[in-house]
């Protein structure tokens, strides 16, 4: 089946039309923009070529941002098309599209990007490494994320969004019911993304466990990084599943196989089921590292050590281990009997215990504690109690006798966006604005960012706690409209306002980071927040090199303890010897350009193209093969020259604190 | 294991097991005469054991400075096959999800 070129770029639909012409304008401007500026060979030296961790992270962390506001975008549509009963803004059709691609661009492209773009630029720095263990795979699972992403994002407008919900349950996925290309999309895309995401995984547990600075044992290592390295473990043992499920999708869609098909043999009920057995981890994938950020905000702005280390510790492997024996709690009513549901029932409730025991921790770390309200502190101090409505909630529905009732009705949508944005956008909020000025040496500004907070945080709430009610009222999720006489107006109408405010929150986010880019002062000393861990005791923006000389860790908060003894800026320039550094490869690029095609043509079905492209990518595993460049050195008078910049301007900083 | 004694204690206990644990399995297999899924489950068994044997006398996962990590690593490795291909075996073919 060849591609029908002029049914590719799907028409008609004003809203449609706008953003294709929205896209060719961007597209252009950024064309036009870089080339008057001459700035090409810039953006491909520094960026699109680099291995340096940070400045991989800062493009995920773009990339997050960019897919906040697409995902936000078809949450706005939503909200709009159910502010009134029976509206015809949206059909059912468009209304299916703009929720599963809302779906899958939240936790894929948003959630996920945000959260490995924060691991990415801090925990290197957290544990006194130079970078991370695999600088190019590190690069080259951004620019496969980024490939994923971005094919999946052009399916509004080429060929058709996937419309199956993000959760893809067959048999309406199946070629049976969904004929149209749109679901191809989904298998292949989020194949090409899932493929950096596990490339990540591996990438983070082998640069946590060998590349600590001496005498930082696992028990001294930063929640941060500890939360790091359980989800980087979360992520080897559930993402394979995921790419087998896809596999599994594909051959179905593509190939007339029949694994998920309710004819031939098929178990359609095998899909959710596999799913979820990545789908659950998959959430404590994104909720671990927010924890992590989490404690590390809460105890520097207590000004002290986080309370029961250990035993958060314990919560984290203790959570990890659970996450694995959950899943079915997502379909319980696809009813395996009482033996099955209750197992899933009991271990479901038991996540509740060490996520307890966190939080009582956080709260017992802000006891007694000097708290400072700044906004990266606001967004912690919301995240408690909001989150533990989420977490409540989610024990209601974790009993599955009850889960009858509950199930696919908007009490649940309103869960899990309860734990969602409490527990990972605040999150991440939470560590951009702690760690903005280690990452561009300026800080974001906190009066914008209280606005940002309280905005966003009276929307977020005036959003989805009408939702609870919906739901429990009997309105379900995914469905494009309602009856008058349902009675469900009113709060619907609520809702609806409050994600225009929710919306507004986010816009001055964006107004911030422009504001504070051109107008915020750049001489923030290294260490503006007093905070206690490694990353703060180097330059902000960090040199490329991180540390000059690797630091010695006695305890935990080791660069708290370091500035008690008031070790912090005694550099011997006797101690500085040569660093060696990786250089920039184009091949990540590279890889995801062939990955990107390839997987277009896989997506049209046009399978001689796809497997024409395909050559590309063995090409490039060849290259990579043949590849005998192993870095180069820093010099030690390049190093001595850096290291004079900024601790000589240690005199004229001033804390912004307080 | 035995870093200080010259003599392979370890190797040689681990050759006279595995040895004993494949004839058990070639007997089993040739001269009992129990069904085709006995014999299957009990020699299956005995690899299993044979293998975690190996590992241990022949390819020493419990030394060197990963020894610890590469334990804890097959340990959930298993943990994860078991929860994956049991748990899904489990959860489609009880209840009504078998019918």
């Amino acid at each position: 089946m060849g591609i029908k070129w002029n049914e590719m770029l799907v028409g008609g639909d004003p809203l449609l039309v706008g953003s294709q012409i929205a896209i060719v304008l961007t597209v252009v401007a950024i064309v036009v923009g870089l080339t008057y500026f001459k700035k090409w060979g810039w953006l491909w030296r520094e960026w699109l070529t680099t291995v340096d961790h940070k400045k991989i992270g800062i493009m995920y962390i773009l990339s997050g941002v960019l897919m906040f506001f697409r995902g936000g975008m078809d949450g706005l549509l939503m909200k709009a098309q159910t502010a009134r009963p029976e509206m015809s803004f949206l059909d059912a059709q468009h209304y299916n599209e703009i929720f599963t691609t809302h779906g899958v661009i939240m936790i894929l492209f948003m959630a996920m990007p945000f959260l490995i773009g924060l691991m990415n630029v801090v925990v290197p720095l957290q544990i006194g490494a130079r970078d991370v263990a695999f600088p190019q795979l590190n690069a080259l699972s951004f620019w496969l994320f980024f490939s994923g992403a971005m094919l999946f994002n052009i399916s509004f407008v080429v060929g058709g969004s996937p419309d199956a919900g993000w959760t893809s349950y067959f048999p309406l996925a199946g070629k049976e019911f969904s004929p149209g290309i749109g679901n191809n999309y989904y298998a292949i895309a989020l194949q090409i993304a899932g493929l950096g995401t596990l490339m990540t995984g591996i990438n983070f547990i082998v640069t946590i466990l060998k590349m600590r600075a001496p005498g930082m044992t696992l028990m001294k290592m930063p929640m941060f990084t500890w939360t790091t390295l359980i989800t980087s473990i979360i992520i080897v043992a559930a993402f394979p599943i995921f790419t087998v499920a896809l596999a599994l999708m594909t051959f179905d869609r593509l190939y007339g196989t029949h694994f998920f098909t309710l004819s031939s043999g098929g178990s359609d009920m095998l899909w959710a089921n596999l799913f979820w057995l990545w789908g659950h981890p998959e959430v404590y994938i994104v909720i671990l590292p927010a924890f992590g950020i989490f404690s590390e905000v809460i105890a520097t702005f207590s000004r002290k050590t986080l309370y029961g280390y250990t035993s958060m510790v314990i919560s984290i492997v203790g959570i990890a281990f659970l996450s694995m024996i959950v899943w079915v709690h997502h379909f319980y009513t696809m009813d395996a009997g009482p033996a099955v549901n209750s197992f899933f029932s009991i271990t479901t409730m038991l996540i509740a215990v060490p996520t307890g025991v966190k939080i009582f921790n956080w709260l017992f770390t802000m006891r007694k504690g000097r708290i400072q309200f700044t906004t990266a502190m606001l967004w912690a101090l919301a995240f408690v109690p909001n989150f533990v409505i989420g977490g409540v909630t989610g024990v209601m529905l974790a009993m599955a006798a009850a889960d009858f009732q509950y199930h696919n009705t908007l009490f649940l949508v309103a869960h899990f966006h309860y734990v969602l944005i409490p527990g990972v956008v605040f999150a991440v909020f939470a560590g951009l604005y702690y760690w903005w000025p280690k990452m561009f040496g300026f800080m974001l500004n906190e009066k914008l960012g209280k606005y940002h907070f309280w905005l966003f945080t009276i929307g977020f709430n005036v959003t989805f706690m009408p939702m609870f009610f919906l739901g429990l009222k009997g309105a379900v999720r995914r469905a494009y409209t309602y009856s008058a006489e349902s009675g469900f107006a009113p709060l619907f109408l609520v809702s609806a306002i409050g994600s225009i405010i929710l919306a507004i929150g986010f816009a001055v986010f964006c107004y911030n980071i422009y504001w504070s880019f051109r107008y915020a002062k750049r001489n923030v000393s290294h260490d503006p927040w007093d905070a206690r861990t490694l990353e703060w005791m180097t330059a902000s923006p960090v040199q490329f090199y991180n540390f000059a000389v690797v630091p010695e860790v006695k305890q935990l908060d080791a660069f708290w303890h370091m500035k008690k003894r008031g070790e912090t800026l005694t550099l011997k320039e006797s101690d500085i010897k040569k660093i060696h550094m990786p250089s920039n490869s184009g091949l990540p690029f590279y890889m995801a350009v062939v990955f990107g095609i390839t997987g277009f043509f896989l997506v049209f079905e046009a399978h001689i193209a796809a497997a024409v492209a395909a050559i590309g990518i063995v090409v490039g595993l060849i290259i990579r093969s043949f590849d005998y460049n192993d870095g180069y050195y820093v010099s030690v008078d390049e190093i001595k020259q850096t290291e004079r910049t900024w601790r000589n301007v240690e005199g004229g900083t001033e804390n912004h604190v307080g | 294991m035995e870093h200080k004694s010259k003599y392979p204690v370890s190797h040689v206990v681990g050759f006279l097991f595995s040895l004993i644990l494949t004839f058990v399995a070639v007997f089993v297999a040739l001269k009992m005469n129990v069904s085709y899924t006995i014999v299957m489950w009990i020699i299956g068994s005995l690899a299993i054991i044979q293998a975690g044997l190996q590992l241990f006398m022949f390819m020493h996962v419990t030394e060197g400075e990963d020894g610890k990590t590469n334990v804890i690593n097959m340990a959930y490795a298993v943990f994860v096959a078991i929860v994956i291909v049991a748990g899904s075996i489990w959860v489609l073919t009880s209840g009504h999800a078998a019918h």
